[in-house]
C-alpha cells in the first residue's frame, strides 16, 4: 500500500533528521519526501511518501505521533487530498521527429518545455507520482538523460 | 530575575527536580558545570568510567522512580555513555544525562573532544536538548525531567556547549511550559475496560501477563487484586519479574526464552491473556503464532504504539496501566464479580505448579546454580533489592530468586547490557540507603564494570555482589554446546582475575565460597558489612540454563533438564 503522511512539525534544527532516523531505525521506506514550512513561520509541513502494508502504515502513524517534536500526524486519504509533485526531465532527442513528439506528450500530460537544444530539450512537469510515472515510461524510448523530483506536497481538500 | 551563568542554572534548575546526587566523570567540556558542586548541596560521586554513571542513574532511576542524573564530559566522555542511554531507553527507566559539549561556534569544526552526541544518541533516546543560550537552560532542565518521568519513562540527554555554561543570562526558571507534541496518556477509556472485563469473565483459561510497565507504574496492588477476584493465575514478562509476590499461590513466574516450565505451559493453554505494560518481545512469547488463533489478548500499556506493534490484539487498553487497573478493579466490585477459587482451570494451573515444582531437575552438585540463589533468597530481607548482570546468572535468577516484595527486582532486560548489574546496584543503594542491595553477577559481565568498586568503596555504598563464577561467559558457551557441536569460542574466562583479590586491592571485603557452609557465612558477612563484599562463588563451567525455549520456537517447546 502506497500512503501520504502529512507531519506538521516545530520548525527547529535537527527535526528533519529526526524523522528520516526513524524512518531507518524502524526499518520503514522513504518513498519521497518534502519539507517546507508553513504560514506560520514556527511550523513546517513534512509530507512523506511511503509503502507499507496495512499494518506497517498504522505503526509509521503511531511511531511518528509518539515523536515529540511532531505536532499533528496524519494518513491522507489519497481521494480526498490534492497531492502533486514537481518533476524535470532532461530528455534526449536523436531526430526532428522525436522533438515533435515529445512536445506531444508533454502537452497532453499538461507540462511545459523548457531548453530546447538540437540534441535535447527539458521538460517541467506537475502531476501525481502516478501520472509522472506514466509520462517516464512514454519517453523512456527518447532516452532520459536525468530526473529530478521534489517529492509530493499534499493538502486535504476543505470540506473532505 | 537572578543573572547567572548556564552551569549555576543547569544545578539550580537541578535542585529545583529535588536531584540529591549526581553520578559523574569531569573533563575539558564540563568543568563549568563541576564547579558549581563547590557551590550547591548536590552530592557528586566519582565514577571510573561514564557507562557505569549512566548505569548508576538508571539504576537509581528505577528504584526511586525519578531520574537519575550522569555527567560526562564532550567527545569519548559523552560517546562513553551511550550504552547506558541505549540501556535505559530499552527498559524505559527515568534518566537525565548531561554531557558538556565544545563552545558553539567550534560545533562542526572537528574540535578537540567533539563529539555530534545529540545525532549519535537520538535513536536510544526519548528525547534529547542542545541550549545554544545559557537562558534556555532552566526551561531545558524543567522540560528534560518532565519528559524523562511521564508517560512511558525514558532518558533525556542534555547537552550543553561550555560557553552556555559559562556565560551569564538573566534567569527565568518557568513552573509553568507547554510542550506542543507531547501528550502522556493516562486516563484509560473506561468502555474499553468494560470489554477487557467480560472478555476476561467470559474465558474458561484466562492468564495475566504482567510486564515491566506493571512496575514502572507500580500497579501492585491493583494487579494482586484482579488476579484475586477473578481467580486468574499470574505471570510475567522477565521484566516483570516480581510485579506479582512470586511466592502467590497464584504466581507462576515468568515465561520466556528460560521462563519457567509452569509459566510457560500455562501460557500456551490460556484462551485469554490479559497483557499489561509489555511489547510482547521475541524474548518472552517466543512466538505466539502457534496458539494465537484461540488466544484472546487484551492488551493495556502507557504508549499507544505498542498496541498492535509486535502483537496483534482484541482489545487494547491506552494509559498508564495503574489506572487502567484501577478501573477495572472498580468495575469488578460495582458488578460483585469473584470467582471461585476450585474452577477447573485453577485447579490444572495448582497441579502443573506443583509437578513442576516436584520434577524439575536441578544441577546435582552441592554448589549447583538453584542451591544457590535459593540460599541466597533464604537470607535476604524480604525488602532487599536485586540487579542482575546478562547471562546465566540472569537467567538461573529468573527461575531460582523468588522475589517476595513486588519491585524489588531489575534488569536489563531490552538490551541485555553485561556489566548493567553492578553499577545500577550502586545507584539502587543510593536510591535505598535502608535495605541490602545485592548485584546478582556472572564472571564474564561483573568484569565489564568492576572498575566501579572504587566508586562504592570511596563513596560508602556498600552492596553485595553476588558472582557465580564458572569462568567462562557461560550463555555464549551453552549457545555453542547446544547448537554449535560444543564448539568453545573466545568463552574462556581463564580464572582471571581471581575476584577476591581484585576486590580487596579496592578495599572491599571479597569472600570465596566453595560449599553452602561457606556460602552461609559469606553472605550474612556481607549483609553486616559496611564495605561492599564481592562474593566469588565457584560453579560447574558445564551448568546449563534449563528449561530453554530455543529462539523461534513456541513456549511450549521447551528443552528441559535431561
Amino acid at each position: 500500500m502506497w500512503a501520504i503522511l502529512s507531519i506538521l512539525v516545530e520548525n527547529k534544527p535537527g527535526i528533519l533528521f529526526k524523522v528520516t532516523h526513524l524512518f531507518r531505525s524502524r526499518n520503514f521506506n522513504i518513498d519521497s519526501i518534502s519539507v517546507g514550512v508553513t504560514d506560520d513561520e514556527n511550523y513546517s509541513r513534512m509530507t512523506i511518501t511511503t509503502y507499507g502494508d496495512d499494518k506497517q502504515i498504522i505503526q509509521i502513524v503511531k511511531q511518528l505521533d509518539k515523536m515529540i517534536d511532531t505536532v499533528e500526524v496524519k494518513q491522507l486519504d489519497e481521494h480526498k487530498t490534492l497531492f502533486r509533485e514537481l518533476c524535470i526531465f532532461n530528455i534526449k532527442l536523436s531526430s526532428a521527429s522525436d522533438s515533435m513528439e515529445v512536445n506531444k506528450l508533454v502537452n497532453a500530460y499538461g507540462g511545459k518545455v523548457h531548453d530546447v537544444k538540437k540534441d535535447s530539450l527539458m521538460v517541467e512537469l506537475t502531476a501525481t507520482p502516478a501520472q509522472i510515472k506514466a509520462f517516464e515510461e512514454l519517453v523512456k524510448p527518447f532516452g532520459i538523460i536525468d530526473v529530478a523530483r521534489t517529492g509530493v506536497a499534499a493538502l486535504q481538500r476543505s470540506g473532505a | 530575575m537572578e543573572t547567572m551563568t548556564g552551569a549555576k542554572a543547569l544545578m539550580t534548575a537541578m535542585e529545583k527536580e529535588g536531584v540529591k546526587q549526581v553520578f559523574g566523570l569531569p573533563g575539558g567540556a564540563n568543568l563549568p558545570m563541576y564547579d558549581e558542586f563547590a557551590r550547591c548541596d548536590i552530592r557528586h560521586i566519582l565514577v571510573r568510567h561514564e557507562q557505569s554513571a549512566a548505569h548508576m542513574a538508571d539504576g537509581f532511576g528505577r528504584v526511586s522512580r525519578k531520574p537519575g542524573v550522569c555527567f560526562a564530559t564532550s567527545g569519548p566522555g559523552a560517546t562513553n555513555i551511550l550504552t547506558g542511554l541505549a540501556t535505559a531507553q530499552a527498559d524505559s527507566a527515568p534518566m537525565i544525562a548531561v554531557t558538556g559539549q565544545v563552545p558553539v561556534a567550534m560545533i562542526g569544526k572537528d574540535a578537540f573532544q567533539e563529539s555530534d552526541i545529540i545525532g549519535m544518541a537520538n535513536p536510544v533516546v526519548k528525547y534529547s536538548f542542545q541550549p545554544r543560550l545559557p537562558g534556555e537552560v532552566p526551561e531545558a532542565v524543567r522540560k528534560g525531567f518532565y519528559i524523562a518521568e511521564t508517560g512511558r519513562p525514558g532518558p533525556v540527554l542534555l547537552d550543553i556547549p561550555k560557553d552556555v555554561q559559562q556565560n551569564e543570562a538573566p534567569m527565568d526558571f518557568p513552573d509553568e511550559f507547554t510542550i506542543q507534541g507531547y501528550h502522556p496518556w493516562n486516563d484509560p477509556d473506561v468502555a474499553s475496560v468494560q470489554k477487557a472485563v467480560d472478555m476476561l469473565v467470559n474465558s474458561e483459561r484466562p492468564i495475566i501477563l504482567a510486564g515491566g510497565g506493571t512496575i514502572i507504574s507500580s500497579a501492585f496492588a491493583e494487579l494482586q487484586s484482579v488476579a484475586e477476584t477473578l481467580m486468574i493465575p499470574v505471570v510475567t514478562t522477565f521484566k516483570g519479574k516480581g510485579a506479582f509476590p512470586e511466592n502467590h499461590p497464584l504466581s507462576l513466574g515468568p515465561i520466556g526464552m528460560h521462563g519457567h516450565a509452569e509459566a510457560n505451559k500455562m501460557m500456551a493453554e490460556a484462551d485469554c491473556v490479559l497483557a499489561i505494560g509489555t511489547r510482547f518481545s521475541d524474548r518472552s512469547v517466543g512466538t505466539f503464532e502457534a496458539f494465537e488463533k484461540r488466544l484472546k489478548i487484551i492488551h493495556m500499556d502507557v504508549d499507544p504504539a505498542e498496541i498492535g506493534k509486535n502483537q496483534t490484539t482484541n482489545i487494547a487498553v491506552v494509559g498508564d496501566v495503574r489506572a487502567s487497573l484501577r478501573v477495572m478493579v472498580k468495575l469488578l466490585l460495582q458488578r460483585s464479580l469473584k470467582k471461585s477459587e476450585d474452577s477447573v482451570w485453577i485447579k490444572h494451573v495448582r497441579e502443573t505448579k506443583e509437578y513442576w515444582k516436584e520434577n524439575l531437575k536441578i544441577h546435582p552438585g552441592e554448589m549447583g546454580a538453584a542451591k544457590i540463589l535459593r540460599k541466597l533468597r533464604e537470607l535476604l530481607p524480604k525488602e532487599s533489592v536485586v540487579t542482575t548482570e546478562v547471562g546465566q546468572h540472569q537467567m538461573w535468577a529468573s527461575l531460582f530468586y523468588d522475589v517476595i516484595q513486588p519491585g524489588t527486582f531489575f534488569s536489563s532486560t531490552g538490551l541485555g547490557t553485561m556489566g548493567w548489574g553492578f553499577p545500577a546496584s550502586i545507584g539502587a543503594k543510593v536510591a535505598r540507603p535502608d535495605v541490602p542491595v545485592v548485584d546478582i553477577a556472572g564472571d564474564g559481565s561483573f568484569s565489564m564494570t568492576e572498575n566501579s568498586l572504587a566508586t562504592a568503596v570511596l563513596e560508602d555504598i556498600p552492596v553485595i555482589v553476588f558472582v557465580l563464577n564458572n569462568s567462562t561467559l557461560g550463555m555464549v558457551a551453552q549457545w555453542q554446546r547446544t547448537f554449535y557441536d560444543r564448539r568453545m569460542i573466545g568463552v574462556d574466562q581463564g580464572g582471571c582475575p581471581d575476584y577476591v583479590k581484585l576486590a580487596e586491592s579496592y578495599g572491599a571485603q571479597g569472600i570465596r565460597a566453595q560449599s553452602m557452609d561457606e556460602l552461609d557465612k559469606a553472605i550474612k558477612s556481607a549483609l553486616s558489612s559496611d564495605v561492599a563484599t564481592v562474593i566469588d562463588i565457584p560453579i560447574d563451567p558445564e551448568e546449563d540454563v534449563l528449561p530453554f525455549v530455543a529462539p523461534g520456537t513456541s513456549l511450549s517447546d521447551m528443552i528441559l533438564p535431561s
